[in-house]
């Protein structure tokens, strides 16, 4: 795999990856320890999903458009919902568009604490990785409470929202939040204060104001970079013109503004589930929507965890849908994801691919040939992992050197709160 | 059982390296599948190692409706394991297909490109189910001793049938 007269070496990443998520491949080209050319393969979880939306009724749908994503499962379903409840005229009460908000954050909540322990596990600080999976359940303990389901919450329905929340489920919600947002506040003191987390994160990945323009990223990438664009506040849907929410913006540009921004919208999902929660308003959760659609084409956007989810909907008036089309966040950060990767090190690759949080993947293996002496190595990502940890610790940069001293304070919050 | 087999299946019970593999899933039963390995769950305490290369592992854990892209590469990364190896069907559309079956570059579930030994159906599955699908498989191994078990349930029953019928007599 190696061609000696340009020293370069070409190094195929993919499509299996050990620990996380989907397949995706990556053929990347270096010159001694940096990346020249990347080449980026996708696909490999194409299910033929939009066609299969097209030849079931708009009830049958609302479950199909949930299992997109299990991860952020719930924006899609509310981008189908209020688009096809605008189609038919349908004005869906004010309590469910609360509700909506308050899954939507907690969904966003998930989300980014997920993303947060995959990124402290590809720079090998597998300590904080499992302190923000431990987190995270509780997020999830609080959407089995509302939701009855753990993963694709199955809360949406044409013209509301199927479960209600009550003042029992409220009290639960807000007792939980306090321990979460003291676990965040921490995150964020650690990536705002600690040297070595700061050293391994600040000019990876960098993607400043321009490209990101250029590239039309979206979500915490964008707003990392400067670009104030969150769908929330742009053009606000569900119950978000009523409710308070702060665009976060970071001007790093890199994986260190990305984390950031993700830590500190945690904190805002937070604030916004409390107002939701103290602002209910009383009411029915559900209006009526008639079976068929009128026929027409309607665009709704969402703010998903990872940015701007948009669907188009093409109705011929029957009780199935002509056409839909689905534009998933991930999809546009990719575009950026090539410029990010060039000029980078190598060892640099794993975190820069993780820090746009795509519904990503990983690799079965790849062949490192040193073109010097012909010896050649098989890497998997694990491998890539562990060598992109051992570079950077031979420079000096030990991640196995942050102490964590929060477990004592951890059950102490637990305690006071169950008091 | 010759003894060498005995001995192999013993050793495998105690710890078993799993991989685990998506093939089209929508990543639900992934992230539950992760979290069963992360500190509320937690199936490492239990001796199950979550490992990244193919040849190391004896349990495949396998996600989604097979698409058309992964076939080959689902059927290469059996094919690497090395014997005696298992599968296990994560979720719905792994089994069957689920709500994926008949679209046009879907296989269907697991067992159309490789042979399952454990299905697990749920969507998405919960940690729990994970761990308890990995447990039935690994005593599903000491095929002796759910016979012999099998067969003192038998005697138990039969015993207690006949002290019923006993206690009826009296």
């Amino acid at each position: 795999m190696s061609d000696n007269s340009s020293n370069r070496i070409v190094i195929p990443l993919g499509p299996q990856h050990p620990a996380l998520k989907e397949p995706g491949s990556f053929t990347l080209t270096l010159e001694g320890e940096k990346v020249v050319n990347a080449v980026i393969g996708i696909g490999y979880n194409h299910r033929g999903l939009e066609k299969a939306l097209e030849s079931r009724t708009y009830i049958q749908n609302l479950y199909m458009i949930e299992r997109i994503c299990g991860i952020c499962s719930h924006t899609h379903s509310v981008a189908y919902c209020q688009a096809i409840e605008e189609m038919c005229g349908v004005e869906i009460p004010m309590r469910a568009k609360y509700i909506r908000v308050i899954i939507a954050e907690l969904e966003r909540l998930h989300s980014h604490l997920l993303w947060l322990g995959v990124a402290a596990h590809e720079i090998g600080f597998d300590t904080l990785f499992m302190y923000a999976w431990r987190d995270r359940e509780m997020v999830l303990d609080m959407l089995a409470e509302l939701c009855g389901n753990r993963v694709n919450y199955g809360i949406n329905t044409l013209g509301g929202v199927r479960r209600d929340i009550d003042d029992n489920d409220a009290h639960e919600i807000k007792k939980i939040l306090r321990v979460l947002h003291n676990q965040i506040s921490y995150y964020l003191e650690l990536a705002t204060n600690e040297p070595t987390l700061i050293a391994r994160l600040a000019d990876v990945g960098k993607l400043n104001h321009d490209d990101a323009l250029k590239f039309g990223a979206v979500g915490p990438v964008a707003r990392a970079a400067g670009i104030a664009n969150d769908v929330r506040k742009i053009e606000p849907y569900a119950a978000y013109d009523e409710v308070p929410v702060n665009v976060i913006t970071d001007d790093h540009g890199d994986v260190l503004g990305r984390t950031l921004v993700r830590v500190k919208e945690m904190l805002e999902s937070i604030s916004i589930i409390r107002y939701c929660l103290d602002n209910l308003p009383a009411g029915e959760i559900l209006a009526k929507v008639p079976r068929k659609v009128p026929a027409g084409e309607m665009i709704s956007r969402t703010e998903a965890p990872r940015g701007e989810n948009i669907h188009y909907i093409n109705s011929d008036g029957s009780d199935i849908p002509y056409r839909i089309r689905v534009r998933a966040p991930s999809e546009a950060n990719w575009h950026g994801m090539k410029h990010m990767l060039e000029g980078s090190f190598l060892a640099d690759v794993p975190i820069a691919i993780a820090a746009i949080d795509p519904c990503y993947s990983c690799t079965d293996r790849a062949i490192f040939v040193n073109s010097d002496n012909g010896e050649s190595r098989l890497y998997d990502w694990k491998g890539l992992r562990e060598y992109s940890i051992k570079w950077h610790r031979d420079r000096g940069l030990n991640i196995a050197d942050i102490q964590i001293p929060m477990a004592k304070n951890y059950i102490q919050i637990q305690r006071k709160t169950n008091d | 059982m010759g003894i060498f087999k005995k001995l192999v299946s013993w050793g495998q019970k105690k710890s078993p390296w799993i991989i685990h593999f998506n093939a089209g899933a929508c990543n639900g039963c992934d992230i539950e599948f992760i979290d069963s390995l992360t500190p509320k769950y937690d199936i490492e305490r239990i001796g199950i190692l979550q490992h990244g290369s193919p040849r190391h592992a004896d349990i495949l854990i396998c996600t989604g409706a097979v698409t058309l892209q992964t076939r080959d590469r689902l059927i290469q990364i059996y094919e690497q394991m090395a014997s005696p190896k298992y599968v296990i069907a994560v979720g719905t559309c792994a089994c069957t297909g689920g709500i994926f079956n008949g679209c046009y570059c879907v296989m269907g579930g697991i067992d159309t490109t490789i042979p399952v030994d454990v299905y697990l159906p749920g969507c998405a599955v919960r940690p729990e189910a994970v761990i308890d699908a990995i447990d039935k498989l690994l005593n599903s191994n000491d095929k002796d001793k759910t016979k012999k078990k099998a067969k003192s349930d038998k005697q138990k029953e039969v015993s207690e049938e006949s002290n019923e019928e006993k206690s009826d007599e009296q």
